[in-house]
């Protein structure tokens, strides 16, 4: 796995994409996705992880341009995605760059046999194909994607919801693309068969040097798949650098959260969760955190595990008009006063030697050598 | 306080062979306990839930067994027997809060209706238990006056919960409450959950994909495979020594959070059709440790150690 950063692919600066919502007469703007600059290498699976709402599925839309964005850009191989202009440049983009979405079950048309998809999309995308080399390579990305042959002729509902997720990736693998945008592909499928899917990414990476997008709340199954992590909140990124470094050490108050969070059974029971008292009443742990092992020994923030800010908020963030200032305050145990004021940049870690970058006053103060 | 005995329900298919979605299962749940009940899709595990609430629609039907709740049994009763029982001592939180808040209604306007309909008539009665469960679970009470498409997906859950605790029941039966909200949101509602339980003594059981998700909240764990209990035990004594291989399989198909990476393979195949039973171990096609003896008979849950399996090899 690619340690250091390989050759973008795809970057995006200051991308923004604001929705007017609201009356005539109460006009307001909701700020979905705000200044994110990313970028993905080739041959690399990305993980952009954040609460729903966080705006993970908006920077998926920008990307295959069913959003144009309200301002930034995005470069694709060195060209802007600004300049496509013609249908015939739109279509050689999006089968570049196809998505596969998160429903399994409501994202392959059930009155058609599942080729339907795979052999429209080789017929739009590749017109120098006949009829039987199409056949023959639908037959192949089946295969690539562990699908039988025989499954081509297999109607949706004679499908599992696995077999039909790889029915989405064998789609978006037909048009031979470079990036995977890929939105939620595992949350609808049992535990049982996610896995599944997950090596597959993992393959589609190393033997067919499709970079993937992975857009999940889940950060172990982000952890098994990706070299990289993106978390986003509220519409920014949060945090971002390698993946094994971030869980490792998450610098963002918002990563602690998330990583503190993820259910993990193999973990001793929890003290940390909950107390009983002689009164039979329900006080937060004070038992240790379970921040994970942070590299640098420092020990985990306080009152970080459970999101409690000054006023115990854990309510989502404003993503409408929001005002200057970091929008992970209300929820921050840590916040200072500049943080109410100024919008913390991502800014990267001097010194380190993976490309790392947070969005946080307080991580920046801290980490800097004095 | 509930039993759970012999268990069946058939959904009939008009082709023969009715589809065995629960087979034969019991279970008790004590005062005060939190019962998970995990599986796959499939597995039969809501209908269960169902069939134990009378909540079955037509065709399912239960087949066999008894469902004793404090000493009744509910599978012999009355719609109106029924409708005395259910929310006052037993209620439900349904998967969807979503689907299952009616949408052109308020939030306090729902909690009146099910107060209402247990004769609870004086409005001031009413406004004060309402505003009592909602704060119970953490909402703040202007948010009864609030239609459910104005509150956040956890919001909803909670107004859920706290309408399932308006009658303070003895058994809350929970199916996958927390499967659309994110990992901090699902943490902060099971931790509130749990409390709930600790300070008003219900028992709950907890139906649910996500096995981690359980780990550490739950008492006892009740496996289920197509259709049957797989593995019953301690959930500490679960998660530490899995007996049955479909219970390790789950385990297993868990990538780690921390720790070193290793390669997962999930359970290969798919669970069987509960249509056609054969006479062997359901798991057989799946099983990684299976003897001879699996595809001759079907296995009988056995105690191992304090927990109940059905394998014939473990």
């Amino acid at each position: 796995m690619p340690e250091l950063l390989a050759a973008t692919l795809l970057k995006t600066e200051g991308l923004t994409r604001h929705f007017k919502i609201g009356g005539a007469l109460s006009r307001q703007t909701l700020h979905a996705v705000d200044d994110v600059s990313i970028t993905i290498g080739e041959r690399e699976i990305v993980a952009l992880a954040g609460e729903s709402g966080s705006g993970k599925s908006t920077v998926a839309r920008l990307l295959a341009r069913v959003y144009r964005p309200t301002s930034g850009s995005v470069t694709f191989a060195g060209e802007p995605l600004a300049r496509i202009r013609s249908r015939r440049d739109g279509l050689r983009y999006s089968g570049q760059v196809p998505m596969v979405f998160q429903d399994p079950f409501s994202s392959i048309n059930p009155v058609f046999r599942v080729s339907h998809g795979v052999l429209r999309a080789l017929k739009l995308h590749r017109p120098e194909l006949s009829a039987a080399q199409r056949r023959a390579e639908a037959a192949r990305v089946f295969e690539v994607v562990g699908l039988t042959a025989d499954k081509l002729d297999a109607y949706p509902h004679e499908l599992s919801g696995g077999q039909r997720q790889r029915v989405g990736f064998a789609q978006a693998l037909a048009t031979r693309p470079k990036l995977i945008l890929a939105d939620e592909p595992v949350s609808m499928l049992d535990v049982s068969v996610r896995i599944g899917l997950l090596n597959l990414m993992a393959k589609l990476r190393d033997e067919e040097g499709v970079s993937i997008l992975y857009i999940t709340h889940d950060i172990a199954s982000a952890r098994y798949v990706a070299d990289r992590l993106i978390v986003m909140y509220a519409g920014q990124v949060a945090e971002s650098g390698p993946i094994e470094d971030v869980l490792a050490d998450p610098r963002h108050p918002y990563t602690q959260l998330l990583v503190s969070n993820v259910p993990d059974p193999k973990a001793p029971p929890p003290q940390a969760d909950y107390e009983l008292t002689g009164a039979g009443r329900v006080v937060p742990g004070s038992g240790p955190g379970q921040g994970g092992e942070r590299g640098d020994g420092v020990p985990p923030l306080p009152g970080v595990e459970r999101g409690l800010g000054p006023q115990g908020n854990t309510e989502p963030p404003k993503v409408i008009d929001p005002a200057p200032g970091c929008r992970f305050r209300p929820r921050c145990p840590l916040a200072i006063d500049v943080c109410a004021t100024v919008t913390p940049p991502l800014l990267p870690f001097p010194g380190t030697q993976t490309a790392r970058e947070a969005a946080c006053h307080v991580a920046h103060a801290v980490k800097e050598p004095t | 306080m509930l039993e759970v005995s012999g268990l069946s329900v058939h959904y009939p298919t008009g082709r023969g062979s009715p589809v065995v979605a629960v087979d034969d299962v019991s279970f008790t749940v004590g005062r005060g306990e939190f019962l998970a009940i995990v599986g796959e899709s499939g597995c039969g595990k809501s209908t269960l839930l169902f069939a134990i609430a009378r909540l079955l629609s037509d065709p399912a039907r239960i087949t066999a067994g008894t469902v004793t709740f404090r000493g009744d049994n509910l599978v012999a009763m009355t719609d109106r027997q029924l409708s005395a029982v259910r929310w006052e001592h037993l209620s439900v939180v349904m998967q969807s809060a979503m689907n299952a808040l009616n949408p052109v209604k308020s939030v306090g306007a729902q909690f009146a209706d099910a107060l209402r309909a247990h004769g609870t008539r004086s409005r001031k009665v009413i406004a004060a238990r309402s505003a009592d469960v909602i704060k119970l679970v953490g909402v703040d009470p202007v948010h009864l006056n609030s239609y459910p498409h104005q509150l956040s997906g956890g919001m909803r859950q909670r107004a859920m919960i706290a309408m399932a605790l308006l009658f303070t029941p003895d058994l809350v039966i929970m199916d996958e409450p927390t499967s659309a909200l994110d990992v901090v949101a699902q943490r902060s509602l099971m931790t509130q959950i749990k409390q709930l339980q600790a300070e008003l003594g219900f028992a709950i059981v907890f139906v649910t994909h996500d096995m981690s998700l359980v780990s550490h909240f739950s008492d006892r764990l009740l496996v289920m495979y197509a259709g049957q209990v797989a593995e019953l035990g301690a959930t500490r004594h679960v998660f530490d020594q899995p007996l049955h291989p479909y219970s390790r399989g789950l385990l297993e198909a868990f990538p780690a959070i921390r720790g070193p990476k290793v390669p997962l393979t999930g359970i290969p195949g798919a669970p069987p059709s509960l249509s056609t039973i054969p006479n062997e171990c359901r798991f057989l096609p799946r099983c990684p440790q299976s003897v001879a003896e699996c595809a001759t008979r079907v296995p009988e849950l056995i105690e191992k150690d304090g927990t109940l399996v059905r394998c014939l090899n473990c």
